[in-house]
């Protein structure tokens, strides 16, 4: 396995404590003003679609990039989310903010049961057990009445923010999703710089020795799995309002397979690859949507090219650049 | 004199592989305070025994006692938490954090915050002056800031003997401690091990013999499995089935 934090430290930087490094906030805050005027130059939906996808990213990133678990049935997460945000926002006429909770917080139960069994596997199971609940998960979709089979659940109301705030407009709704994808990343970005995220960088860089310090380590990835099946539902969730629509497309395990494309493509293990990844997918689907299944074929091709080029990803090879964290 | 004072004892302990004995009925009695070594050539079933001890490994039979309660069926981080705390034989640091990291990731444990999830790692500063002198007492200061996984051999061992001893456990299980060090590392490690077994129990395994001779208190020779001979360096090594063994396996 490569090394990518740096060699050698001056002395000066030896006794340095550790905190949020500079350059970080400086990215942070470069990208949030960025994202404050893209609506006005950039159609609202389509950054909203990056951003819905950048959070669902992120929170695949926290799972495989800093617990080192590769699940290959996130979307189980997202879509499920989208499914249940739609239901309540349509069906039961909640307000906005609640559907986003009953969705988030359906994601993260979902969570908890297969991220139970799941953990018990090692590796390339631990994968193939999450694709196969993911996929009972889709059969559950594709059968369950309140679903709308093929159909999906469509014409999904914005509604009112707390019951006040109309979120029909493109670019109110925007700000309300900005809000709710950037806090996500920041929550993300704290959990991977918390006491429990140092713990979570120590089972994956070395499981046994972790047990061997007494880290019940078990505790700590299902704690992490259920985090991270939270985080792709509240991105599933939002989705499913800016779209108006929750389908089977979210629950699909392309969805689960894209979703690790975007990760790795951007960077796994790194704060800001996978936002990179999605916006660089999306962008892509967007502008070649007119190719039809060459989408397919030219997102499997950049596929290879990134695995085969730079392992690291865009972010990953960046950050290696600079010598600095990304 | 009274009776010895055990802290850790294994009666009748056996590890089956698919058909192959690797321990085969081994007792095992660790005095309080003693430094014990575990020798033996290559294959003997050394390592087992540390797995089977640490429950790293389930045993095939016998049982496990620490300071006379049954451990026999709890899992290794539970072991870990009583305060038996092994190290492994292919060193075991967490190679992409660095090593100030490594060691407060074992004083995290010990004070208990782990899943703070919401707190900003700053917190774990608070640890940084122990931390300090766990790597100063393995003669690591200058490569604090530097990633573990760079560093030699010997200095990612002498790395895993802080970070055991930052969970200040009673007791300490090291699998060839000294595997790959440079002799002046050797003579550190080993004045290190005499020192904090001073409150501690330690069980070793170990190939070069004169760090046996020096530091054990008592020595258990293992072959094939199965104890050959137990007792202080003198008397183990002029017994000549332990002889036989180790000119049997190559080693003279
Ligand atoms: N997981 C396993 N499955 C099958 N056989 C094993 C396993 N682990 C160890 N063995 C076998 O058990 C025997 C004892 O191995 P062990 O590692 O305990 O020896 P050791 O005394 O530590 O040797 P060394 O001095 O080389 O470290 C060896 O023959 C080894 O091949
Ligand atoms: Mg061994």
């Amino acid at each position: 396995m490569s090394v990518t934090t740096e060699t050698t430290y001056s002395s000066a930087s030896q006794a340095m404590p550790i905190g949020t490094p500079r350059h970080h906030i400086i990215i942070f805050a470069v990208l949030l003003g960025l994202l404050l005027i893209a609506p006005f130059l950039l159609y609202p939906v389509f950054i909203m679609k990056i951003l819905c996808f950048a959070l669902f990213a992120s929170a695949l990133n926290l799972l495989l990039g800093f617990g080192g678990l590769l699940s290959f049935g996130h979307a189980a997460f997202f879509g499920s989310a989208s499914y249940v945000t739609a239901h309540a926002a349509k069906v039961w006429g909640l307000t906005p903010e609640v559907s986003i909770l009953l969705g988030t917080g359906s994601a993260a139960i979902l969570g908890l049961l297969i991220g139970a069994l799941a953990i018990r596997r090692q590796g390339i199971y631990f994968a193939m057990v999450t694709l196969a609940f993911a996929q009972m998960v889709f059969f559950f979709a594709l059968q369950a009445p309140f679903t709308g089979g093929e159909d999906g659940i469509q014409a999904v109301p914005r509604g009112n923010l707390f019951g006040v705030l109309s979120l029909a407009d493109d670019r109110t709704l925007y700000f309300v999703v900005l809000a709710i994808v950037f806090g996500g990343l920041l929550a993300i970005y704290r959990i991977i710089h918390s006491p429990f995220g140092q713990v979570l960088k120590a089972i994956r860089d070395n499981e046994p020795r972790s047990i061997s310090l007494g880290y019940k380590v078990n505790r700590y990835k299902l704690a992490v799995f259920v985090m991270s099946a939270a985080l792709a539902g509240l991105a599933g969730s939002t989705k499913s309002l800016v779209f108006q629509l929750a389908s089977l497309t979210d629950v699909y395990w392309t969805m689960s397979g894209e979703v690790v494309l975007m990760t790795l493509l951007g960077g796994m293990g790194t704060i800001f690859g996978p936002f990179v990844g999605a916006a660089v997918i999306v962008t892509m689907q967007n502008y070649f949507a007119s190719f039809g299944a060459w989408v397919t074929i030219l997102q499997g091709t950049i596929f290879v090219i990134s695995v085969l080029l730079f392992r690291e990803g865009i972010v990953g090879v960046l950050s290696k650049w600079i010598k600095k964290p990304l | 004199m009274s009776a010895p004072d055990i802290i850790l004892s294994a009666r009748q302990l056996t590890k089956r592989f698919s058909g192959f004995t690797a321990v085969n009925g081994v007792d095992l009695d660790v005095e309080r305070g003693t430094i014990h070594a575990l020798i033996g050539p290559n294959g003997a079933g050394k390592t087992t025994c540390f797995n089977l001890l640490t429950k790293f490994l389930q045993p095939s039979a016998g049982t496990i006692k620490f300071n006379g309660r049954d451990i026999t069926s709890m899992a290794p981080a539970a072991i870990a938490r009583l305060g038996v705390v092994r190290s492994f034989q292919i060193s075991a640091v967490f190679p992409r954090m660095s090593v100030l990291e490594n060691v407060r990731i074992a004083l995290q444990r010990r004070r208990g915050d782990s899943f703070d999830f919401w707190r900003n790692q700053k917190v774990l500063n608070d640890y940084d002056a122990e931390a300090r002198e766990r790597i100063e007492e393995v003669g690591l200061t200058e490569f604090i800031g530097e990633t573990a996984g760079e560093l030699s051999y010997g200095r990612k061992r002498a790395l895993e003997i802080a970070t055991t001893l930052a969970l200040e456990p009673e007791m300490l299980l090291l699998d060839e401690p000294m595997a790959g060090m440079a002799q002046e590392d050797v003579s550190r490690i080993s004045a290190l091990i005499r020192r904090i077994s001073a409150k501690r129990t330690i069980l070793m395994v170990e190939h070069n013999l004169s760090v046996v001779a020096d530091l054990s208190d008592k020595i258990t020779v293992l072959a094939r499995g199965e104890v050959l001979a137990e007792g202080p360096y003198e008397t183990v090594s002029k017994d000549p089935r332990v002889i036989e063994a180790y000119i049997g396996a190559g080693h003279g």
